[in-house]
């Protein structure tokens, strides 16, 4: 590639991505006294799932009953693939935070019992508060601001650059260490929160040579009011749901399976009914955007049921992510990971982590890629700046500008939907579909690689070539388990009796995926170094 | 999707050209902004929280347009709805201490 023009900034840790992750990881760095840079896509306090939802955390004291508890039930949910040595350690790491949040005069609520709640917080009051704690920690942000390069220099990350959605004018950061916070992707499903989530850290990640792990456990939807983006399953623990015919639905068990199944034979509609008063008192003052689509349109949820959907969530709840060491380490060297753009078995397993589980994975391994990004910055010296790293991954196969760019990556997009989206594609999969899919999807990838990102009508070409990358991981990996285990369900395969391992994933021109050893995910060189 | 940027009310301070997540405005020099990208509005009703004069409306209608009138959304006590709900005032957070999620996992139905 040429070389970059427009804004051109230094630093010593540059963080891709401004949610939990991100922030934590930003707010770590600069704590151990580095310079940092975010850059966001978005814009730091309203971007990403978080920002948009509520979030509940695990609050639990290291050594306590509830701690132990809440590690035993990871294990029971994970299917094998939870590592209650990691569990622990990140709850460790979300008790402390959450304490110094409180500190720093962050209003957690004081439950009925007189007791400090911190177990669920807004994700943009948390967010906010956020980037507020940031700005005053010295931290640069960038708003507005994708990325879509990452810089190297002999093999170690050096740099991010980008592009301002404003004005089409690229930016560069050169750093000493890269902190990839981009969330998952749920390749434009409209669950909430998740239209800046579309995979481009995993694709920066994987065009260096970073692997994957998880893409397999990524069969996971969110429960919405249809034609809503309000994913908050949550409040469908108090539903009573109706199948096509209106009959009362008694099935018991997960509540998206069972509205996966009823929806392919028709659809469902639900009706909270089951909310006490009070309980439904404290929906509507904790969580106001549960309610926005049924006051909006005029409906009661607690008296008239209404149509339900499932919306795509990807990896944004699912599992699947760059693989990284106990420090957010990459296999790159300088390349850290954080949140749900890493992967997330340890924590999850083959199951999605849901809400709390992920956000307390989002804020200890904020923590810890940013704290590592720092030291790793530190150990290079003043000079790392002046590296002349080069733009090491970026999608330019040919440069040329397309007659109707827009629409051609619509429909590339579309296509790619696809190949995700239906129950039928990723909620139950089967051998014969995955390998329609695996075709059609690298026939699209060589379609979508002919855009550049720099040039006008191809804004989108990175978001789409990030999403058509991420669904050929996810096929490849679900073809390489031969078996059903947690949100990874095989029509014609079974669970099976197999020791757990996981699937590893990677390449960017020819895709590949192959089994590991459930303990072989710490093997990233910089971890090893530690 | 983003319906209503309300020309009556709006004071132009700009704060949901920088909030939305989406880039879905576009600030004018000495004008109002204009909604300009509306479909790439994720429907997170955040604008409306940022919004310091209830300015904006969000249909929770995600994939499709809704005809909304400003007077009948005002009649209805819908602009800044959520605002006042979540305790946003003057584009701040005020009401984290008030936030009664705690009540959903008193049952033990839901374990975090």
């Amino acid at each position: 590639m040429t070389a970059q023009t427009g804004t051109k900034l230094e630093a010593d840790v540059v963080v891709m991505g401004g949610g939990p992750a991100g922030c934590w990881a930003a707010l770590a760095a600069a704590e151990q006294g580095a310079r940092v840079i975010v850059v966001e896509k978005g814009y730091v306090g309203t971007s990403g799932a978080t920002a948009a939802g509520n979030t509940t955390i695990i609050d639990a004291a290291p050594g306590s009953v509830a701690q132990s508890e809440a590690v035993k039930r990871r294990r029971a949910r994970g299917a094998g693939l939870v590592e209650e040595d990691v569990v622990t350690r990140v709850l460790d790491e979300t008790y402390r935070q959450l304490g110094r949040l409180a500190d720093w005069g962050y209003g957690f609520p004081t439950s009925d019992t007189g007791l400090l709640f911190r177990g669920s917080m807004r994700g943009v009051d948390y967010l906010y508060f956020m980037r507020r704690k940031l700005l005053k920690a010295g931290v640069t942000i960038l708003d507005h601001a994708p990325a879509d390069t990452l810089l190297a220099h002999e093999g170690v990350a050096a740099g991010v650059s980008g592009r301002w959605r404003a004005s089409g004018e690229r930016w560069t950061v050169h750093a000493g260490a890269v902190v990839i916070a981009s969330g998952g992707c749920a390749f434009l499903s409209g669950a909430l929160g998740t239209n800046n989530l579309t995979g481009d850290g995993y694709l920066m990640a994987a065009e260096l040579g970073a692997r994957l792990s998880g893409m397999d456990f990524t069969g996971q939807y969110g429960i919405a009011p249809k034609g809503s983006s309000v994913t908050k399953g949550i409040v469908y623990f108090w539903a009573t749901l109706f199948d096509v015919d209106g009959n009362r639905i008694e099935e018991t068990g997960d509540r998206q399976e069972i509205v996966a199944r009823h929806l392919l034979r028709g659809s469902v509609r639900a009706v909270l009914d089951k909310a006490p008063e009070r309980l439904r008192e404290g929906m509507r003052h904790g969580q106001p955007n549960i309610f926005l689509p049924f006051d909006r349109q005029g409906i009661d949820p607690f008296t008239q049921p209404f149509e339900v959907t499932l919306l795509y969530e990807g990896t944004v709840r699912g599992v699947g992510g760059i693989l990284i060491g106990q420090d957010g380490a990459t296999d790159l060297p300088g390349l850290y990971a954080a949140g749900d753009a890493a992967a997330r078995e340890p924590m999850s397993g083959a199951t999605s982590g849901g809400g709390g589980p992920n956000a307390s994975w989002a804020l200890a391994t904020g923590v810890w890629a940013g704290g590592a990004a720092a030291r790793f910055a530190g150990s290079l010296g003043p000079l790392a700046v002046r590296r002349p790293a080069r733009a090491a991954t970026g999608i330019t196969g040919t440069t040329v500008a397309h007659a109707d760019a827009r629409a051609e990556l619509a429909d590339i997009i579309r296509a790619v939907q696809g190949e995700v989206l239906p129950l039928d594609r990723s909620f139950y999969r089967s051998g014969d579909r995955l390998a329609v899919s695996a075709q059609r999807l690298d026939t699209l990838w060589q379609a979508v690689r002919r855009f550049d990102v720099r040039l006008p009508g191809q804004e989108k070409s990175y978001e789409a070539a990030a999403m058509t990358a991420t669904a050929r991981w996810i096929v490849a990996s679900a073809q390489a388990r031969p078996e059903s285990r947690g949100i990874h369900r095989r029509e014609d395969a079974a669970s099976t009796g197999e020791a757990p391992r996981r699937i590893h994933s990677g390449g960017v021109g020819r895709v590949w995926s192959r089994w590991s050893h459930a303990a072989d995910h710490s093997t990233p060189e910089s971890l090893a170094a530690e | 999707m983003i319906e209503l940027l309300s020309p009556t009310r709006c004071i132009a301070c700009n704060l949901c050209v920088k909030a939305c997540p989406d880039h879905v405005f576009e600030a004018v020099e000495n004008d109002i902004p204009v909604i300009a990208r509306k479909e790439d509005c994720q429907t997170c009703f955040l604008c409306e929280l940022y919004c310091p004069v209830d300015a904006l409306y969000v249909s929770p209608l995600r994939d499709r347009d809704e005809i909304v009138s400003e007077e009948e959304l005002a009649a209805r006590g819908l602009l800044g709805s959520f605002r006042q709900r979540m305790g946003w005032d003057r584009s701040r957070p005020k009401g984290t201490h008030k936030d009664t999620s705690y009540r959903m996992f008193e049952d033990d139905k839901v374990k975090p």
